[in-house]
């Protein structure tokens, strides 16, 4: 009867719990997936039989039976010996649960390392004792540290081959805690073990009597992986807008997963980068159940207050907590994982939390070696699996928190061409050239007054998005004639357009404007057009504007200004610009028009 | 139950993500349990709704009860579904039934090669057409570039180094050596032309996460997974030819989840009524690479 209700305990204790995932790294062939197929051969999660076939297959293929093929389950892995792809198992013990990501070594397949390692809660690292430390025990390390894991064990594997010596273990200690010092992590615990014949795994055999500290399982079950976060700001990106109106479904549902915090119905709540404001109407979920706050980690849905216009990639904060930085420039630390260097000056997509835009890295402060953490300044590119600490900018203002804030706002990845092919973490914000435009723009959306009419109804009811057409090329040509024939055929074709001249501007609203300084003038103007452009769009219209010779900066400007909206820069004449829809003539306006 | 909300929430993050970033994009729903548990999550994903196809892969050796289960729920959850047949290798009988081919040459023809031709239109897909109640020949040609696929990494091998999102070629291969890396919850989103993607948001979920689910949520399943009085019932679903029940007294989702935990199944591979994998010397691995879900 009493063994029966222990039993029953023991089972539903382990349910509720999540199962805590750990990452096995460290230098190739010093054996991660023998220490595993160990692991889980002495706790008894593998089917009664399969050492047994894999011993005869080895037999039978004339190869020494490898624990590690418990693990490294592909036909090219077992062939080659080594691991290539991390691969996840689970396992159990009497305390808890278990993932355990066993990660490859081989420098080949760093890349996958880090896929496996970035799941992990917190990490084995595993080193030959034979061997010594090596490149990638130190690699290991130092991406681990990038990827903000910061639990770990250290293993000193192959205590047999150095005939279980406590010097040999010792060495290897020391010399590796200086390094683990040096980038910030506190390992739990050294061990010394061996793989091949278990000492120091499930149990401690009689090889190593000088050692009196933990066995793996029990170092694994007593580590204390719970989170603890200092920053409560509540933070969530925008995944989505959901309208579906299937069975008279009316609501505009916000999507997003609570990446830090919690919010709760009523709270005041803005968007960034944009700075719109409302508050939160109701919180959603399905099946219906009634919530009045949601915490971190919750995939859930928002209906607000008022009908904002957002869009993926935005994120949602508190109104009275600390706001996250919007700027287009950030010092960042990054590591490069694509065959092809990362060079200063080309263009990658940046992806950070659900916002995708287009970066620079602007300069390369210092390539940072993994491995020695040797720094060597003035450098022009980043080879595959090296690291640095890099300026980027962004073509659009981005969002995002610093490392030290918060973690989930402050990590992006690096798209090259169509791969992820490096990661980086926020330090700290660089003051950008367009700091005040937009500072301006955050704070004229925050007291923006919300028309009665959401943007998305204007839409349906006028049958067209609101854009805006900047209409540029060189001084003396006939742009402004352009600019009206496109006018006048939108308006024929049925869509609400309206062409706003810079003289009707400058002699009124710039009236003010003095022509001291030419260049700050220009600036001005150009602000003034964009903010008289950015209300007609707010009021569902097609706006077109021109200027002479729009430099691209002054394009991004604009652009910044009517963030809302989608913007289509024409270049008037030949040999247009970068960035510029091409050598527009007054006979092409009908090919533009389809565009529109 | 802390932890089945944790994998409820990481899987519909990456149900959005799809949703956001792949323009035609479908779910593959084999009736089973996992890819069931995919399609609820789907719902609790998009508030009620499913926005988009369903594809089910009709081998025409489908035990007849999945297919009433699976047009009860299209109804019943106003799904859009769709379901694609081989009809070529059918009609020279090029089944394993028929004695034609072996076990995985059957496979090949009726599941990799049925999907790969629904996906890019050229085999014959019938729609449900929710006025008629019928099936019918869905004439149009919109290729999918994106397959949500309710694979578990603790199924077999080669799934547990399997991505979240995982691009294949036009071949539809799966180079396993070269795949890009993923962390961080971004994912490869972008394709090559002529290839795509499949998404696995069941990648962390077990067998025994599933049942746990099931339960806890009430999805209902097709009753070939209980026992019902013969002390077998069915732990994997397939065709009727190389499908087998287990023996097991499990007749509710409570007494599976206590035979999954008692550790009762644990000699047996969650796919040992599959005949196919034994065939296949390395496990899935090599009908996978060649596209097998
Ligand atoms: N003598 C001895 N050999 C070991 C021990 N642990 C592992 N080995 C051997 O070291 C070799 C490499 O082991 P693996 O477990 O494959 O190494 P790994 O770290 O997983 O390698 P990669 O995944 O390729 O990076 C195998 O031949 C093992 O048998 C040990 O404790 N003692
Ligand atoms: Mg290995």
């Amino acid at each position: 009867m009493k063994a029966k209700s222990i039993k029953k305990n023991k089972l539903s204790q382990q349910t509720g719990l999540k199962p805590v995932s750990i990452a096995f790294v460290g230098h190739v062939d010093h054996g991660k997936s023998t220490i595993i197929g160990r692991l889980l051969s002495d706790t008894g999660v593998i089917a009664d039989g399969k050492i047994e076939r894999i011993k005869k297959n080895c037999a039978d293929n004339a190869k020494p039976f490898e624990y590690a093929f418990l693990i490294d389950a592909l036909k090219d892995e077992q062939t080659q010996g080594i691991t290539i792809d991390s691969a996840r198992v689970f396992f159990k013990t009497n305390k808890r649960k278990y993932i355990i990501i066993d990660a490859p070594g081989h420098i080949e397949f760093l890349k996958n390392m880090v896929t496996g390692a970035s799941r992990a809660d917190m990490a084995v690292l595993v080193i030959d004792a034979n061997e010594g430390l090596q490149t990638n025990s130190f690699r290991h390390g130092y991406f681990l540290s990038m990827l903000g894991i910061k639990k770990i064990i250290v293993l000193i594997n192959k205590m047999d081959l150095t005939g279980y010596r406590k010097s040999v273990f010792n060495s290897i200690c020391n010399e590796y805690s200086v390094f683990l010092k040096k980038i910030g992590i506190s390992a739990d615990c050294f061990i010394p073990v061996s793989g091949k014949f278990g000492d120091n795994i499930f149990s401690s055999g009689k090889n190593m009597p000088w050692y009196k500290g933990k066995k793996l399982l029990d170092a694994l079950d007593n580590i204390n992986v719970c989170e603890n976060d200092s920053n409560e700001d509540f933070r969530m990106w925008v995944q989505d807008v959901y309208k579906f109106t299937e069975d008279g479904d009316s609501r505009r549902i916000i999507a997003g997963t609570v990446n830090n915090g919690k919010v709760g119905v009523n709270d005041n709540i803005v968007f960034y980068p944009s700075g719109k404001k409302t508050a939160v109407k109701t919180i959603e979920r399905f099946p219906v159940k009634k919530a009045k706050s949601i915490f971190k980690n919750e995939a859930v849905g928002f209906t607000l207050k008022e009908q904002l216009y957002i869009k993926r990639g935005q994120l949602m904060c508190l109104e009275n907590e600390n706001r996250p930085y919007v700027s287009c420039d950030f010092l960042a630390n990054i590591f490069w994982l694509g065959d092809k260097p990362l060079t200063a000056g080309t263009n990658y997509i940046l992806k950070i939390g659900t916002q995708k835009v287009s970066a620079v890295i602007t300069d390369i402060n210092n390539k940072i070696d993994a491995v020695t953490l040797k720094e060597t300044k003035k450098v022009k590119k980043i080879n595959k699996n090296e690291a640095a600490r890099v300026e980027i900018k962004t073509k659009e203002p981005i969002v995002f928190d610093t490392v030290d804030m918060i973690q989930e706002t402050s990590r992006f990845v690096l798209v090259d061409d169509i791969q992820i092919s490096g990661g980086g973490i926020i330090l700290k914000e660089l003051i950008s050239s367009n700091k005040a435009v937009v500072d301006e723009c955050i704070d004229r959306n925050f007291h923006w007054v919300k028309s009665a009419i959401p943007i998305e109804e204007k839409i349906e009811k006028y049958g067209q998005k609101p854009k805006l057409i900047i209409v540029t090329g060189i001084e003396k040509s006939d742009r402004k004639k352009f600019a009206r024939n496109l006018e006048k055929k939108l308006f024929l074709s049925g869509r609400k357009v309206y062409f706003l001249g810079i003289g009707s501007v400058i002699y009124g609203v710039d009236a003010d404007l003095k022509n001291t300084d030419k260049k700050t003038d220009r600036q001005e103007h150009i602000r003034r057009l964009s903010e008289i452009a950015n209300i007609l769009l707010d009021a569902g219209l097609i706006v077109i504007i021109s200027a002479s010779e729009l430099s691209l900066k002054e394009l991004d400007k604009i652009k910044t200004f009517v963030s809302d909206f989608d913007v289509i820069p024409i270049w008037f004449g030949e040999s247009a610009k970068k960035g510029f829809e091409g050598a527009a003539t007054l006979n092409s306006i009908s090919k533009i028009i389809v565009k529109i | 139950m802390k932890y089945l909300n944790d994998l409820e929430n990481k899987s519909i993050y990456i149900l959005r993500e799809a949703y956001a970033n792949i323009k035609n994009l479908a779910m593959l729903w084999s009736i089973g349990k996992d890819s069931t548990v995919l399609l609820w999550l789907t719902r609790k994903a998009f508030f009620g709704h499913v926005p988009f196809p369903l594809i089910h892969i009709d081998t025409a050796y489908k035990i007849p009860e999945m297919i009433k289960y699976r047009d009860k729920l299209t109804k019943k959850w106003k799904l859009n579904m769709i379901y694609g047949i081989n009809e070529k290798a059918l009609a020279v009988k090029k089944t394993f039934k028929s004695g034609n081919v072996n076990r995985i040459e059957c496979c090949e023809n009726l599941k990799t090669k049925a999907l790969e031709d629904t996906l890019n239109a050229s085999g014959s897909r019938y729609k449900f057409n929710h006025q008629t109640g019928k099936y019918h020949l869905d004439k149009s040609k919109e290729v999918f570039t994106g397959i949500i696929l309710g694979i578990r990494s603790d199924e077999e091998g080669s799934r547990s180094k399997e991505r979240y999102f995982s691009v294949r070629d036009k071949n539809n291969q799966w180079r396993v050596g070269e795949q890009a890396p993923e962390f961080w919850d971004q994912y490869n989103t972008d394709l090559p032309p002529k290839e795509h993607v499949r998404i696995h948001p069941l990648l962390d979920w077990t067998e025994l996460n599933i049942w746990e689910y099931i339960e806890r949520e009430k999805i209902p399943m097709v009753s070939l997974y209980y026992n019902k009085g013969q002390g077998l019932r069915y732990r994997s679903l397939g065709c009727y030819p190389c499908t087998f029940p287990i023996k097991s007294k499990a007749k509710n989702n409570k007494e599976i989840i206590k035979e999954l935990k008692l550790g009762k199944l644990k000699n047996i591979a969650e796919r040992s009524g599959r005949a196919q994998d034994k065939d296949d010397n390395g496990g899935l691995e090599s009908l996978r690479r060649r596209g097998y879900m």
